[in-house]
């Protein structure tokens, strides 16, 4: 930088000689000076204006472009209250193995209220009233003058009550979406579905969620978005479920009983075709759960994979079969039938006495305890208790049920050589009908294991092998033989061949010991026997054929027709073709009659 | 004594008032300034009617006195634009006195109309805001304090102007009215950019203004919501944001019509703060960008006058009061768009407001008078440029 004195030195000294004021040549300097500075200010200002203009260009433009692109957007539905960013509403359907719809969903819409709104509150509340007989006028004008903005009346309403409010010409009354499930077939499958209910509410939607059933299990990929239009696809048949429950629930009333459960399961893939439990209930009006009484009476109790019940005589199958397996006997063994057998203080007995001795088969189609026990009792506990493990009666079950949580079977706390006894013929061993289904399914396909599913699409663990083909092939034989000429006589179907296992067992009290008059009766049966499809397992709660001069409960008379006449009906539903058979004789009654 | 000695003055034929004004004066800024007074009318009459419903009022009360303040607001501006530069500087300093006056007594005097807030003066007929007028009085007391720092020996005015930039931004703060407070800041900055601002000084004040924004940010829950709500990638729908946007959705290009616009009975401030959402709904996206481009016209055309002015003080005060007007209708239909985070800002002569209208008339007479033509600078001036 060049200074240059404020004093332009060579000027003055010449202006000093020439007797001029030199002031005034300082004067002009400095005069000079300024407007320099000031023209490099205006230079730099002009530039830094420009710069401005330029930015409040850019910033009119952006809201212009920002405005035309909110402009060429799509609005989404204004809200009135609340704020309903984030509930999904749309889930997926659930559809049987056919494809039937199960549970679908169905638009309605909300009602409520907005009193500031309103223009006569009294004349609201009374047409209200008249239109939804569950509301009270009185107390409904109590709410609107209660002085809030936002009040529901009704969550969900049809069409043709949303057109009568609508005819009431009130402002404050307003209408939300909301999306229900819908059950189309009613109560049929209730409990495998379960049911739903509404979650986050909104004006303009309400979270649906699963509360029981399938709809619980699944709640999150029914409720992906991504999954909307895929659906559940469920291993039940939806015509066979819908007969099952109609013959069962005839049988149960036909038999006094209280409840009962049926479930169907192909042999092969341990696929569960039905499930039905009764008493049962609707779906799209799902009761609440009773805070009193016994929740195994409630109709929102599952039976079939909840209800842990000593299923009685069925159990002696396994018995027979790990003695057929292990080779401790074949079916011609003769087994010492002689009682009653004492064992310390318990006594087991024989619902006749059947004589001294019984092949392994008779014992089977007579149905004896004391020969069953002592073939347990010769095999010992270690291997019961391997076997029935194997069968999947230590485990929970793995149904794809919430519930199924809960139903790892009652076993005795000390197994003892009178534990083994007793559950070989199906006492002091508690397992939901499901767990039975599966062990037979298990020990009848040519001996493969299977794992029970409700779904269609399954894969079935690397194949573990439960009884050599052999055993299952005398099994078979020995569960033909039960109806052909045993316990379950009213089993036979014209056209089909059936095989299966009666039980009857004693309910136990609440106070210990057992009931006299109380049974749960149980057939396990599976057709075609050659070849088992399909395995039935029919349970009756306190069934009483009251038809003869006194009761009769024995599954023999109650179960037995029941499944028989189940196994009509689906038969042909499920494409089996029936055998040309020449009638057999009409029984009179069961030919044995045991528990 | 005087004119027997020098002879009589001679007074040059001087040109009259009117068409002298006429001449010099802006047109096109003028024409633009009625546009959107007679656009906010417009604009008014679709608004207010519910607000005034609400009110209990007459349909057009609020229009009516739209109608009322707006003339009084460009009169106002006509009388002021055609004020010589040096009474406006004067009158505006001393307004400014009265107006930091007003504002420091608003704590005792003022009225709250049960908004939270004391900005208000109730004079009866009109409620006035004096940070209204304190804002282009502000830009010219900066101005000319910037000016005189040029000259030699002038008062050191950039530092003195910050000082009061500075308090005047913390009593509005803590009003709370961020809005003008932002503003003042924003005019002083603009003003200080243009008169040769050191650019590290101007980038070390924006930073500590960032860090007095975070500040308010974590301790005001005032700022904070609106931030977040700002910062959201969800609008809330139930928010003043939400509405707005949804009815430029609604509106599209061409509006749902006259009269047909829903958003006005949700928006409780349609009439003022979120005129633009009335706008663009009913009128569409034509009449935003009509309302964009004579805002844009206004500022633009000052500033190119600007660029010609040899006067500093002339140029200082006239940039600032053409940004003050620019940023203020800026961050409005900002916010309304979602650029910038909510911040109730009136868009001048648009939105019902009498104070508001008042005082833009004010600061736009001023700006006008400052951007009239007048004779620069020796022509050797302006052949030198270049160099």
């Amino acid at each position: 930088m060049i200074r240059r004195p404020l004093r332009p030195l060579a000027r003055i000294l010449a202006a000093r000689s020439s007797g001029e004021n030199p002031d005034q040549i300082e004067a002009e300097a400095r005069a000079e000076r300024m407007r320099a500075k000031l023209r490099a200010e205006r230079q730099r200002a002009e530039i830094r204006l420009v710069l401005l203009a330029g930015v409040f260009l850019i910033g009119f433009g952006a809201v212009g472009m920002r405005m035309g692109v909110l402009a060429a957007s799509e609005p989404q539905e204004p809200a009135r209250a609340g704020s309903d960013a984030g509930i999904i509403a749309q889930r997926a359907n659930i559809v049987d193995r056919n494809g039937a719809i199960l549970a679908t969903n169905l638009a309605t819409y909300s009602l409520y209220a907005q009193p500031h709104h309103m223009i006569d509150k009294t004349a609201a509340a009374k047409g209200l009233a008249d239109i939804f007989p569950d509301l009270d006028a009185e107390m409904l004008k109590i709410r609107f003058n209660a002085g809030t903005k936002f009040l529901w009346i009704k969550r969900t309403i049809s069409p043709e009550q949303r057109q009568l409010v609508h005819d009431l010409g009130e402002p404050g009354l307003q209408f939300g979406p909301r999306e229900v499930r819908l059950y189309p077939n009613g109560p049929v499958a209730a409990h495998i579905l379960g049911g739903t209910g509404f979650g986050r509410e909104g004006v303009h939607a309400a979270e649906v969620i699963g509360v029981a059933g399938i709809e619980r299990t699944f709640d999150a990929r029914l409720r992906d978005p991504a999954n909307a239009e895929r659906p559940l696809e469920l291993s039940i048949d939806l015509s066979v479920q819908a007969a099952v429950e109609r013959v069962l629930s005839g049988g149960m009333r036909l038999f006094h009983a209280k409840g009962a459960s049926a479930v169907l399961m192909e042999a092969d893939t341990g696929q569960i075709i039905s499930l039905a439990s009764l008493p049962d209930f609707d779906p799209n009006d799902r009761p609440r759960p009773a805070l009193e009484g016994d929740p195994a009476d409630s109709p929102l109790f599952n039976r079939a994979s909840q209800g842990l019940y000593e299923l009685g005589s069925t159990f002696k199958l396994f018995t027979a079969a790990q003695a057929l397996d292990t080779g401790q006997a074949n079916v011609n063994t003769v087994i010492d039938t002689k009682g009653p057998l004492k064992w310390g203080r318990f006594t087991i007995r024989d619902f006749h006495n059947y004589g001294p001795r019984l092949s392994l088969m008779d014992v089977m189609v007579k149905s004896s305890n004391i020969g069953t026990a002592r073939l347990a009792i010769g095999a010992g506990t270690a291997r019961q208790q391997a076997f029935l493990k194997q069968l999947g009666f230590m485990e929970k079950l793995p149904i794809e049920l919430p519930e199924a949580g809960r139903s790892k079977p009652l076993l005795p706390k000390n197994w003892s050589e009178l534990s083994t006894m007793t559950i070989s013929y199906g006492h002091g061993i508690a397992a939901t009908p499901v767990h039975l289904a599966s062990a037979y399914a298990s020990l009848l396909n040519g001996g493969i294991k299977v794992t029970p599913s409700l779904l269609k699409d399954t894969t079935q663990p690397v194949e573990e092998r439960v009884v050599s083909e052999r055993t299952s092939r005398e099994l078979r034989e020995i569960l033909y033989q039960v109806v052909e000429r045993g316990t379950a006589s009213f089993g036979a179907v014209d056209g089909y061949k059936v095989g299966g296992k009666t039980g009857t067992a004693d309910k136990p009290k609440h106070t210990g010991g057992y009931h006299k008059d109380k049974v749960i009766a149980t057939f396990a049966a599976a057709f075609p026997i050659d070849d088992p499809k399909y395995v039935l397992v029919v349970t009756l709660d306190e069934p009483e054929d009251r038809s003869g001069r006194e009761p009769r409960r024995t599954a023999g008379w109650t179960a037995v027709p029941v499944t028989s006449e189940i196994i009509r009906r689906i038969a042909p539903l499920m494409n089996l073709r029936p055998s040309p058979k020449e009638a057999p004789a009409p029984a009179a009654g069961p030919l044995q009659t045991s528990n | 004594m005087t004119d027997m000695v020098y002879g009589p003055v001679v007074s040059a034929p001087s040109e009259p008032v009117l068409p002298r004004w006429w001449r010099t004066v802006d047109r096109w800024t003028l024409a633009a300034v009625g546009g959107l007074f007679l656009i906010g009318l417009l604009l008014g009459f679709a608004a207010s009617p519910p607000l005034a419903s609400r009110n209990g009022l007459d349909p057009f009360h609020y229009v009516s006195r739209q109608a009322v303040f707006g003339c009084l607001g460009l009169g106002v501006m006509v009388i002021v634009s055609m004020m010589p530069v040096r009474m406006i500087r004067r009158w505006a300093v001393l307004g400014f006195v009265c107006a930091v006056i007003a504002i420091a007594l608003l704590p005792v005097l003022g009225t709250d109309f049960n908004k939270g807030a004391y900005r208000w003066y109730s004079l009866g007929f009109i409620s006035l805001q004096p940070s209204e007028f304190l804002k282009p009085t502000f830009v010219i007391f900066t101005a000319w304090m910037m000016a005189a720092s040029y000259d030699l020996n002038g008062p050191p005015g950039r530092s003195l102007s910050f000082v009061v930039a500075v308090a005047l931004t913390l009593i509005l703060a803590l009003q709370p009215d961020f809005g003008q407070a932002s503003l003042i800041l924003g005019a002083w900055g603009v003003i200080y950019f243009v008169a040769g601002a050191n650019l590290v000084v101007l980038i070390g004040l924006a930073a500590c203004v960032m860090v007095a924004g975070m500040i308010a940010y974590q301790n005001s829950e005032h700022v904070a919501r609106r931030v977040d709500g700002f910062l959201n990638p969800e609008v809330d729908p139930t928010t003043q944001l939400g509405y707005a946007t949804n009815a430029i959705q609604e509106g599209g290009f061409l509006g749902v019509g006259v009269g047909e616009g829903t958003v006005k009975w949700s928006l409780p401030d349609a009439h003022t703060d979120f005129i633009i959402a009335v706008a663009a709904e009913e009128y569409g996206l034509i009449m935003c960008l009509v309302i964009i481009a004579l805002y844009l016209t206004i500022v633009l055309r000052a500033l190119f006058r600007l660029i010609k002015e040899r006067d500093p003080f002339i140029r200082l005060a006239g940039t600032g009061l053409a940004c003050l007007f620019g940023m203020q209708a800026a961050i409005n239909l900002g916010v309304a768009v979602r650029l910038l985070p909510a911040k109730g800002m009136t868009l001048p002569f648009v939105s019902y407001g009498g104070s508001s209208l008042l005082a833009a008339g004010l600061a736009t007479g001023m700006l006008l008078a400052l951007t009239r033509v007048r004779p620069q600078d020796a022509m050797s001036e302006i052949i030198g440029r270049g160099r």
